[in-house]
């Protein structure tokens, strides 16, 4: 074990700055105080479909997690992975009900929402049904995932300060970069999700978050 | 396993594979354990073999997705965002399938979904995330239908075999070399829980030449001799459709 860990080195995140995916998982990182080398794979220039990233990712998605010799793709499997190697601070309750609404709302976001909205169902969707379908099918996606978790939340009377309480867990991970694309590339109207609306506010003010942003990446494009 | 209260359901068909998976693990008498299930839904079959494997009774309760039974309030309180499964144990419901599997695994240990070793740990959420991610949404019923009233079905049908091909590409290279008996060991585990429903789904409904995967398509072959499975497949279930 020691010698394993002495010889895995620094975590790679291969991530694009503007994923959603790629945004939950330097969040994870973040937030388990994890140091890591970025490693830009630019979707739009098609860097996914390039066979050494082929290699690590067979689903050329973006994040991947180089650990030593282990290769995690897909960002679900990197948050547990990462909480497991990393214990502290813990992002899974010990409450199964709580666990369990913490699983849920992450695979709203994982299953029901994001997979709707990639760059690959919208191409779809504007090259086959019309240009500028693809942004109202985005909006009509967010606003159903939304409205199920805004009601969830609510349902369950679980929120604290963050989404199932007061200390950030696996659902904030998965809602932050869900809510801050929502609201800065598809202007949705927050006034619907007014808990939403608040956790968004919390997460802006969370180092963790701030240092996980689009924006903040390697790979932004400068503000011109 | 399964039974529904309100039907004359012929327990025969059951006995069988129940009496065959009580071999595995002796059933937990659990009435207290509800789901929400549709015969057809993928993501419902996935819960039903994990109950199965884990010897569980429950008690079936059907949800009509062709006649929109799933906007019912009722329902809708159980899972606010309306899809099938959801899971009633006592006072807990939980829904979606993922976190489903995940509160059955800490719940009710026995046989275990989830290895220890923290690559094949990854590894079975990667490929249940691949599944439940990136192929089953986007044949779920609001892409399904926005592509059906937007184009046609042929295009709907068409989407989503490149889906599943696409999904299956990858999970055949993810999967290389496998020789064990399952996925991922000579246990079932979680990953083989997502990826059967799939493919047996991609083929019946689907016409997915399996031929092009290998190691899926003997997958299949060992799933489809399991008790477990057997008993959770779509046209055993109460509500499906009689012939």
């Amino acid at each position: 074990m020691a010698e394993a860990e002495a010889t895995a080195g620094r975590l790679s995140l291969y991530s694009y700055w503007r994923s959603s995916c790629s945004h939950r998982a330097r969040i994870a990182l973040n937030l388990k105080g994890v140091d890591y080398e970025y490693k830009v794979v630019n979707l739009l220039k098609g860097e996914q479909s390039d066979p050494e990233f082929v290699k690590l990712n067979p689903m050329k998605f973006v994040p991947a997690l180089v650990d030593g010799d282990s290769v995690i793709g897909d960002s679900y499997a990197i948050a547990l992975y990462l909480e497991d190697k990393y214990p502290e601070p813990p992002l899974l309750p010990h409450d199964l009900q709580n666990k369990a609404l913490n699983h849920q709302i992450a695979s709203i976001v994982a299953s029901g929402i994001q997979p709707l909205h990639n760059l690959t169902v919208l191409r779809f969707i504007d090259q086959k049904v019309g240009a500028g379908e693809g942004v109202l099918w985005t909006q009509q996606q967010i606003e159903r995932g939304f409205t199920a978790i805004e009601n969830l939340i609510q349902l369950k009377g679980c929120a604290g300060k963050y989404a199932t309480g007061d200390e950030v867990q696996l659902a904030d991970v998965f809602l932050a970069p869900q809510i801050y694309a929502a609201i800065e590339r598809t202007k949705i109207d927050m006034s619907n999700y007014p808990t939403l609306a608040r956790l968004h506010s919390e997460y802006m003010a969370h180092p963790a978050f701030v240092a996980a942003l689009p924006g903040r990446q390697p790979d932004a494009p400068s503000p011109s | 396993m399964a039974s529904d209260d309100s039907s004359n359901v012929p327990l025969q068909e059951l006995t069988g594979a129940a009496a065959a998976t009580a071999a595995v693990v002796p059933p937990v008498k659990s009435p207290k354990l509800k789901l929400y299930s549709f015969w057809r839904s993928s993501c419902s079959q996935r819960v039903r073999i994990a109950l199965n494997l884990k010897g569980l009774e429950y008690e079936y309760k059907p949800v009509n997705l062709l006649a929109n039974e799933q906007s019912d309030p009722e329902f809708e309180r159980l899972n606010p965002i309306k899809y099938v499964p959801a899971l009633v144990d006592g006072e807990t419901i939980v829904a979606d399938s993922f976190a489903i599997l995940l509160y059955l695994e800490d719940k009710y240990p026995q046989y275990p979904l989830l290895p220890q070793d923290p690559k094949k740990r990854a590894l079975n959420i990667q490929i249940a995330s691949i599944v439940g991610s990136s192929i089953q949404p986007l044949q779920n019923y609001p892409v399904w239908n926005f592509i059906e009233e937007k184009l046609d079905s042929n295009e709907a049908i068409k989407w989503t075999q490149h889906h599943i091909n696409r999904g299956f590409t990858a999970l055949e290279k993810l999967l290389k070399g496998c020789s064990t008996k399952y996925a991922t060991g000579n246990e079932i585990q979680l990953a083989d829980v997502f990826l059967e429903p799939q493919i047996y789904g991609g083929i019946k409904r689907f016409g997915i030449d399996m031929s092009v995967y290998p190691v899926l398509a003997r997958l299949h072959e060992a799933f489809l001799e399991h008790p477990a499975f057997l008993a959770a497949l779509p046209e055993k279930q109460p509500d499906a459709p009689s012939l």
